[in-house]
């Protein structure tokens, strides 16, 4: 009931968030906040469960490259494009997937097949640099002046942040989903124990493909969303390993045990890398004529030492680690690191 | 009820098994016993889907096994105990039951084989919402059968029970085998404490280097000169 009330308080300050004077600017941040939101969400929904999979930003680009590249090229609608994408990526995760789970490729095994997969998609977009822009980037065509419901393409932020805000939503309707469904205490059995759950009649490899998949194509339609907002997409900032390790970094911050904690992952980092942004920009920092640092590096830095940091004082990250205090320490749960 | 005949298995080029054949009756409890690599665990395996039959048959109450994907076979009334009982350690007791009847066909009588196992185990009630992994080995012992018990299985199918436990452990393992048996359950059990085992088994078979050597009943067996020289060091 407590519960209930700061859901509906939390719900009403956000949808009313456009009408009390936001700035056009830090809803922008916002939106980009709640479209990452939903890609980190969908990671967790399998990463939770010890599948920690590096692959996601391929799934991303899939969603945003196949959208656009329908629309521009053929014409079609991404009120189709965006499922044609998302089916597209669940059956990429099920060529990766299946043969992983059936030859019992886990752990860092995985991790590794699933990164080569990151780099494959973003090798593969550069090299159709003819179709795809390369790494220059790739931008849908612009349907109309203003609103276009046949594109999904809006000049309004207010809107998209409507948009967005659903979106979000979902994301986290789906993660209290699979939370609650059996196929949760069969991933956490297969995680602890694959021989054991076969043994008590969990099909191994068909619930580990599932959940891929589900979080496959929830990745892609966030790569769809974020191309149909940004109006842009390069291989760089939807795609390849860094944005994949971005994606798994954040969800590790945020917390990956809690449906918010990949929100939270994602309020932290994107903040971070807009005051990293502003705040030393992208100037080069020379200590002598010839070593110079480019400062465009600087965040990834810090990142790699904030992960460090919190896989050893935070494992559970910051809203797992937030509810342990608050709790007590009486409270058990799941503590493997992914 | 369950019945081997001439079961050939093994892992690549190396055969374990060579020509099993055992049948276990309805309301009967069964003992396999022999030495460490008589291919005991190859046995268990093969029976519960993990590895493929090299050939042979495998016939539970006149279906084949050996065809069953292993998810299914315990849909077939088939529950196993796994060695080192193999329970989920970072789930509590109550969810590793839960798994038990994880199945679509046996979800909605959870509530009440929940209710059967913790009458059986009253231990197992007052520790419901422990992780299973902080229990002593012979409470996870009992988790692990209560896991088994929670899909109403026809035949129970323990793997070595005692092994990895203390003996004043192992002794109230053969006590809990004796009370499942009490309430009318077929069991198949692979052991190598031969002494206690035969205390609680109708009949037993002798495997060594993968074949079966001797079969009798439990009173037979524990009266062989060659069982008593062999395994119990008389």
């Amino acid at each position: 009931m407590n519960n209930n009330i700061v859901i509906a308080a939390i719900g009403a300050i956000l949808l009313s968030l456009p009408f009390v004077g936001v700035d056009s600017y830090p809803l922008h941040l916002i939106i980009v906040i709640l479209i990452w939101s939903f890609a980190y969400t969908g990671w967790s929904i399998m990463g939770r469960f010890g599948l920690v999979s590096l692959g996601h930003g391929a799934f991303m680009a899939i969603g945003g490259y196949v959208t656009a590249l329908l629309w521009n090229n053929v014409g079609l609608t991404p009120w189709i494009g965006i499922p044609i994408a998302m089916a597209l990526s669940g059956v990429v995760a099920v060529i990766i997937g299946y043969p992983c789970f059936r030859f019992r490729i886990v752990g860092h095994y995985f991790a590794l097949v699933t990164l080569a997969l990151s780099e494959v998609v973003r090798q593969v977009i550069i090299a159709t640099r003819d179709t795809t822009g390369g790494s220059l980037g790739y931008t849908p065509e612009r349907h109309g002046e203003g609103w276009s419901i046949l594109a999904i393409q809006s000049d309004d932020r207010v809107a998209f942040y409507y948009i967005a805000l659903a979106v979000w939503a979902v994301g986290i309707v789906i993660w209290k989903a699979v939370d609650r469904s059996m196929a949760r205490y069969a991933l956490e059995a297969i995680w602890e124990d694959e021989d054991a759950s076969a043994a008590v009649g969990v099909r191994v490899t068909h619930e580990k493909l599932k959940v891929t998949v589900l979080s496959a194509v929830m990745t892609a339609f966030a790569g769809a969303m974020y191309c149909q907002y940004q109006m842009f997409i390069s291989p760089d900032t939807i795609g390849g390993v860094g944005i994949s390790l971005q994606i798994v970094f954040a969800v590790v911050v945020g917390g990956i045990y809690n449906a918010l904690g990949p929100t939270v992952g994602a309020v932290i980092t994107l903040l971070l890398a807009e005051v990293l942004r502003i705040g030393i920009g992208t100037e080069n920092i020379c200590i002598t004529d010839k070593i110079c640092l480019n400062a465009a590096g600087v965040p990834l830095l810090i990142y790699g030492v904030m992960l460090v940091m919190f896989i050893i004082f935070l494992p559970k990250g910051i809203v797992g680690g937030v509810l342990d205090r608050w709790r007590g320490p009486a409270q058990t749960g799941p503590s493997k690191q992914p | 009820m369950l019945t081997l005949s001439q079961v050939n298995a093994g892992y690549g080029d190396f055969q374990a098994l060579f020509d099993v054949s055992l049948d276990v009756r309805s309301g009967e409890a069964v003992a396999v016993i022999g030495p460490n690599g008589a291919g005991k665990s190859t046995l268990m395996r093969v029976i519960s889907g993990m590895i493929p039959a090299f050939g042979g048959s495998i016939t539970m109450q006149d279906v084949s096994v050996l065809d069953t994907p292993a998810h299914q076979i315990v849909g077939m009334g088939i529950a196993h105990v796994p060695e080192n009982r193999r329970l989920f350690a970072r789930m509590t007791v109550e969810d590793n039951l839960r798994m038990g009847c994880f199945s679509p066909q046996f979800r909605d009588r959870y509530t009440e084989r929940l209710e059967f196992v913790y009458q059986l185990f009253p231990r197992m009630r007052e520790r419901r919402d422990q992780m299973a992994g902080t229990m002593s080995g012979g409470e996870q012992q009992m988790c692990a059968i209560g896991r088994a018990l929670m899909s109403d299985p026809k035949i129970l199918i323990m793997d070595e029970p005692s092994a990895g436990l203390a003996p004043v452990i192992v002794q109230q393992v053969f006590e809990l085998i004796e009370r499942i048996r009490g309430e009318g359950l077929t069991v198949l059990i692979v052991e190598q404490n031969v002494k206690q085992v035969l205390k609680v088994v109708d009949r037993a078979y002798i495997l060594e280097a993968g074949t079966i050597r001797m079969e009798g009943t439990a009173t037979e067996l524990l009266e062989s000169a060659d069982i008593q020289k062999a395994f119990m060091g008389m």
